[in-house]
């Protein structure tokens, strides 16, 4: 049965598109069909992510619209046969979408891929709101800060008002991944810790995403950094909440400054 | 229309009618008598209140101080004295209730006591349960009564109750409650960081919170013109 995931957040620049890219691409090296739809129509970057922008000839707009046909508009990943994206218009603006137009495409895509992760844009408004519309869960992502844990909450809320689900009287499944989580910074209380943003917005953790140089370099080359760097850090944080997606129960691990000790650092290297 | 009507005499009309009247036969000594009337009372309070009352006085021999002497201390009672019988007018003071004469016996209904109708309890003040938390942007109005949320309310959410606010969670937004000029109403909560508190237009924000009463389970409420936060428990 298909899934419709939204991957949404509220506030900007907290790490959606990073996220939607790494969890899709983690879905799909566990063999599972996964398209990843760019919901931010005119400020599109998920193909930026992904490493598609110069493949991109139709987009969400023209389907909905009925200019272009679905498998038009689907542009297969080059490194996985199951990923899919659906990018999105850059020259439009969201006001281009319409309810009826991302509720066929949605139930057209529902019956080609195991997963729908829809990259939501920052905002409350009409883009983030047709992007959550037909989702039946949802990645809330935030950062360990106040501003983002309250947009956050803010969107929960909505998810819980404003999706069909909602309307329906169903419970729409919600997890909530931390991003951009310093474990330096957290060590000295500089930022908000796992407990009270949990408390905070009352929703099961997906995952930890430690902040890391790695997701910039990922997103430079134009890879999902599960891909990129499959044994880094945030990497193997995408690939195991990727797996709590499926259902697997896996072991939630706090992400800890590593320190080499001394021998480590005076042995660290090994000569040939 | 100024003609004038001619004022027309009234003639006054004599009507009979005859009533059932409850007999009273008081006997000797007239202290036992008494407290045979002061047994029925105990035993159905208010029998004879509102029902006219003759008293025969036939079977005792009273001067009319006597008389006067029983109907005032049936007065006492609670029971009022239409008529009396038995008696010769004469001599009679006549403060005292007229005398009838011309009785015929009848079948008294025996009618049970208006019982006192029992008003239902007013409705209970309609309350709103939340189940769910109330997140940052929703904003829940009740001017009905209470509202009680059983998980927390985030920072930005607000909560309008005409009557109290209870919240079992963590307050972050904020609350207002008696909107509607309760004075009474009050805001509890399990944990408060409100970011504002409200009873009937009394405010405070978080500002002028007590350091010591955050994260603690506190009530709010007014006393005077006050806004008092005090922690529970």
């Amino acid at each position: 049965m298909a899934k419709v995931l939204v991957v949404t957040s509220g506030k900007g620049g907290v790490g959606k598109t990073t996220s939607t890219a790494a969890l899709g691409a983690a879905l799909a090296q566990r063999g599972e069909k996964v398209v990843v739809v760019d919901f931010d129509v005119g400020l599109r970057n998920l193909d930026l992510i992904m490493g598609a922008e110069r493949r991109v000839v139709f987009d969400l707009i023209n389907v909905a619209q009925g200019v272009a046909k679905l498998s038009q508009a689907l542009i297969r990943d080059k490194r996985l046969e199951s990923l899919w994206l659906l990018p999105a218009s850059q020259t439009r603006d969201k006001d281009a979408l319409t309810d009826e137009g991302v509720r066929d495409i949605i139930a057209d895509l529902r019956t080609k891929f195991d997963w729908i992760i829809c990259d939501s844009p920052a905002g409350i408004e009409r883009g983030a709101t047709l992007a959550m519309r037909y989702a039946d869960e949802a990645v809330v992502v935030t950062n360990p800060e106040v501003s983002s844990v309250r947009d956050a909450d803010r969107i929960i809320g909505m998810l819980d008002s404003k999706t069909v689900k909602a309307e329906k009287g169903e419970q729409l499944k919600k997890h909530v991944l931390i991003t951009r989580y310093d474990t330096s910074r957290a060590a000295r209380g500089e930022m908000l810790n796992i407990d009270d943003i949990l408390e905070i917005l009352a929703v099961p953790l997906l995952g930890i995403i430690p902040e890391s140089q790695d997701v910039l370099k990922a997103s430079n080359v134009g890879s999902p950094v599960t891909l990129n760097n499959a044994s880094s850090m945030p990497a193997r944080a995408y690939i195991d909440a990727a797996r709590r997606l499926s259902g697997e129960t896996v072991d939630m691990v706090v992400p800890t400054e590593q320190r080499r000790g001394f021998m480590n650092r005076l042995l660290g290297r090994r000569a040939a | 229309m100024d003609a004038k009507v001619e004022p027309q005499r009234q003639v006054m009309r004599l009507r009979g009618r005859s009533y059932v009247a409850f007999v009273f036969s008081p006997f000797m000594p007239i202290m036992n008598w008494l407290e045979e009337i002061d047994a029925t009372l105990a035993h159905s309070p208010g029998f004879f209140a509102g029902r006219p009352i003759v008293l025969d006085l036939s079977a005792v021999e009273l001067s009319s101080h006597g008389v006067a002497h029983l109907v005032s201390s049936l007065e006492t009672r609670g029971i009022r004295v239409l008529g009396l019988e038995g008696i010769e007018a004469g001599g009679l003071d006549s403060k005292l209730p007229p005398v009838l004469s011309g009785g015929r016996g009848c079948v008294v209904e025996q009618v049970e006591p208006k019982k006192v109708e029992v008003q239902p309890p007013p409705p209970a003040a309609p309350s709103l349960l939340l189940r769910n938390p109330v997140r940052s942007g929703q904003r829940i109005v009740f001017t009905e009564g209470d509202v009680t949320v059983l998980g927390s309310v985030g920072s930005g959410a607000e909560i309008v109750a005409g009557g109290s606010i209870h919240v079992y969670g963590t307050l972050r937004g904020r609350a207002m409650a008696g909107i509607n000029g309760n004075s009474d109403a009050r805001i509890y909560c399990q944990k408060i960081e409100a970011e504002l508190l409200a009873i009937d237009g009394y405010y405070q924000t978080a500002e002028d919170i007590g350091e010591t009463l955050r994260r603690q389970p506190a009530q709010a409420w007014l006393d005077g013109d006050i806004l008092r936060i005090t922690p529970l428990n």
